[in-house]
């Protein structure tokens, strides 16, 4: 079939691979809104994404799900385990049949990620049943099922959550009731976007941790989408920074954060180091604001803010590293001189 | 001071089992709607097991009694038949053809206007220049057609101006579907991979009832005011079955002689049209999205 996703499965273990993106490209009317992104996440390996509001992260998780909108133009490959065929250009049905099943998603906005006419139970429920089939769990085993499931996440009294609407619940509640849906039929990829920002600390620490147990417990993949990188930090172990619609840097958690290559990576560091900040002074800050869609400058996309930028960067910076999962691509990288 | 109890905080946040959604008590135009909604009922079942007199017996020696008879209350019309059996009865009417008129309004408009919701432009811009189509059709000429064709009964003239209806239906329901589309909840049940038709069934018909609701008591008080307005015109209800529109049409020659005879099927029609226009007003500052406590 596709004769790059091929290689790509070839290079690595083909069992433990869960997803692999392959120049994944996609358009919308005159805006190129994502580039070339190319990244792949083993079995029980939980990867996050980070960067700026547009550049473009949400945008890469609804592709995982085949949600982007019809007039998109996408390009490159989306490969899932267990699934024969590309989620790019694949039918609708065929796209609906792994939705939910092979690939979940848990949405940012608990408060309006569930149907408030329908009781939380129902929808937990209604998730089991879809892709059972006719030989599948009946209503009463579903929602049996369901019960469990929001035990499972740790809603206290889960029979009678069951059949409260979402309107009854606060708001972490709500966000448990949509992990426990988007972990119903244990799926092979689990993407989180933005899962916490809308929850309060306390309750975002207890969330964070059921969705690493939750993903834990089903050895799945996670794709973790978020723009606080302590969370990035605690949850995962792989880090993917995005800036304009191209991954600009990857590498394991412990090696981007202590030692970033990307000047862009290096500055959305330095604005949330509480520690190095001078002790009644300003936290440095990245000069400029993320520019609007279509409004990115060629070659390098971070060069109209980048405070190292030269003329060579009007050309696209290659990707130096060993391979797709480790690297960045930038001519100027921080930490030259010690490399 | 100190040791007096703080106040409790007025309003605070997430508490207990009370609803999210706004518990804001329905307003006077609701209530003063659904009583009189509710006398027309009554008035129809009463009719079902008691009347003064029997609403078409004709009887010539008792013929243009005015109000206040003790044997006819309401007085009696031109052939004597008694005024107040026949409003009672033509009560009946009046709730049938708002049902057969919203029902086939509702029937047909509600999916529509979810699919046009739904479906991608290229099929539902068509099927909204064809609905518009339909509104720029009179209700009545409609009905007069329909009648022409079908011959005139109660229920072919309401299947018209049910059809009449559709449109408003189809918009209202097209708008609230919309905007139930653009949710997370919806985007939430494609990522879980549910197929239109169950999002349509199970998301989006549920979150557009409230407006279905006020567009329903709204084209109810209309339909009941398109039954009057046939029978007046003659291609309503055929006698002899009471209605409260063929009432005032017979009331026409004794106008200036009787003119009760018109005023009393008049009040009975104006009173049960306020009634379901202030119900749907009622209902539309309950459902109202823009009143919605969004906490």
């Amino acid at each position: 079939m596709s004769a790059v996703a091929a290689q790509g499965l070839s290079t690595h273990s083909p069992t433990s691979r869960v997803l692999d993106v392959n120049g994944l490209d996609v358009r919308l009317g005159r805006f190129h809104l994502l580039h070339d992104v190319t990244f792949s996440i083993d079995r029980g390996e939980r990867v996050g994404l980070i960067g700026e509001s547009g550049s473009g992260k949400s945008l890469t998780s609804l592709a995982m799900l085949g949600l982007l909108p019809d007039e998109a133009r996408v390009a490159g490959s989306i490969r899932l385990a267990g699934v024969t065929y590309d989620l790019v250009g694949a039918r609708e049905r065929d796209l609906a049949a792994v939705r939910g099943r092979d690939v979940a998603m848990v949405f940012q906005e608990p408060m309006t990620a569930l149907n408030p006419t329908m009781r939380v139970g129902d929808q937990v429920a209604e998730v089991i049943t879809v892709h059972s089939g006719r030989a599948g769990p009946d209503r009463r085993a579903a929602r049996a099922r369901a019960v469990e499931l929001l035990d499972q996440v740790g809603l206290p009294d889960p029979g009678d959550a069951a059949k409260a609407y979402p309107h009854q619940l606060s708001g972490g509640q709500r966000q448990r009731v949509v992990l426990a849906i988007a972990l119903a039929n244990d799926p092979s990829l689990l993407v989180c976007d933005e899962p916490t920002t809308a929850l309060d600390v306390t309750v975002q620490a207890r969330v964070l941790d059921l969705i690493v147990r939750g993903v834990a417990a089903r050895d799945a993949a996670m794709l973790f989408i978020t723009h606080d990188l302590s969370v990035v930090a605690t949850v995962c172990e792989r880090v993917l920074v995005m800036y304009g619609g191209r991954i600009v840097e990857a590498g394991s958690v412990s090696e981007v954060f202590r030692r970033p290559r990307h000047r862009y990576t290096q500055g959305l560091l330095a604005a949330s180091d509480l520690d190095s900040a001078p002790p009644a002074g300003r936290l440095p800050t990245i000069r400029g604001t993320v520019p609007s869609a279509g409004a990115f400058p060629d070659g390098c996309v971070f060069r109209s803010r980048c405070d190292h930028a030269t003329e060579r960067c009007a050309t696209v910076p290659p990707w130096t590293g060993p391979g797709p999962g480790e690297g960045f691509a930038c001519y100027h990288p921080a930490d030259e001189e010690r490399a | 001071m100190s040791a007096e109890p703080l106040p409790r905080p007025v309003g605070a946040m997430g508490v207990g089992p009370e609803p999210a959604r706004p518990s804001r008590r329905p307003g006077a135009s609701f209530f003063v709607g659904a009583g009189l909604v509710a006398l027309v009922v009554l008035m129809a079942l009463v009719s079902f097991v008691w009347t003064p007199h029997d609403p078409t017996f004709v009887d010539a020696s008792a013929r243009l009694r005015p109000i206040g008879d003790p044997d006819y209350p309401l007085g009696t019309d031109k052939f004597g038949r008694d005024v107040l059996s026949q409003i009672l009865v033509g009560a009946r009417t009046t709730l049938f053809v708002g049902l057969v008129a919203v029902g086939v309004a509702g029937l047909v408009g509600v999916p529509l206007g979810i699919v046009a919701a739904m479906a991608p432009r290229r099929i539902g811009e068509p099927l909204m220049r064809g609905i518009d189509l339909l509104l720029a059709f009179p209700a009545l000429l409609l009905a007069i057609m329909f009648s022409a064709v079908y011959g005139g009964s109660t229920l072919v003239a309401m299947v018209a101006i049910g059809i009449a209806s559709v449109p408003s239906f189809v918009r209202v329901v097209r708008s609230g579907s919309l905007q139930v589309m653009s949710t997370e909840y919806v985007l939430a049940a494609r990522a879980a991979g549910r197929g239109p038709g169950a999002i349509g069934l199970h998301h989006v018909l549920p979150n557009v009832s409230g407006l279905v609701i006020v567009q329903a008591s709204v084209s109810f008080a209309i339909a009941v005011l398109a039954e009057a307005a046939l029978s007046f015109l003659g291609f309503g209800t055929p006698p002899p079955t009471p209605s409260w529109g063929r009432m005032l049409q017979e009331s026409q020659e004794l106008l200036f002689a009787a003119p009760r005879l018109a005023i009393v099927p008049g009040v009975a029609i104006a009173l049960a049209v306020l009634g379901f226009n202030l119900l749907g007003d009622g209902l539309r500052d309950h459902y109202d999205p823009r009143m919605e406590d969004r906490r």
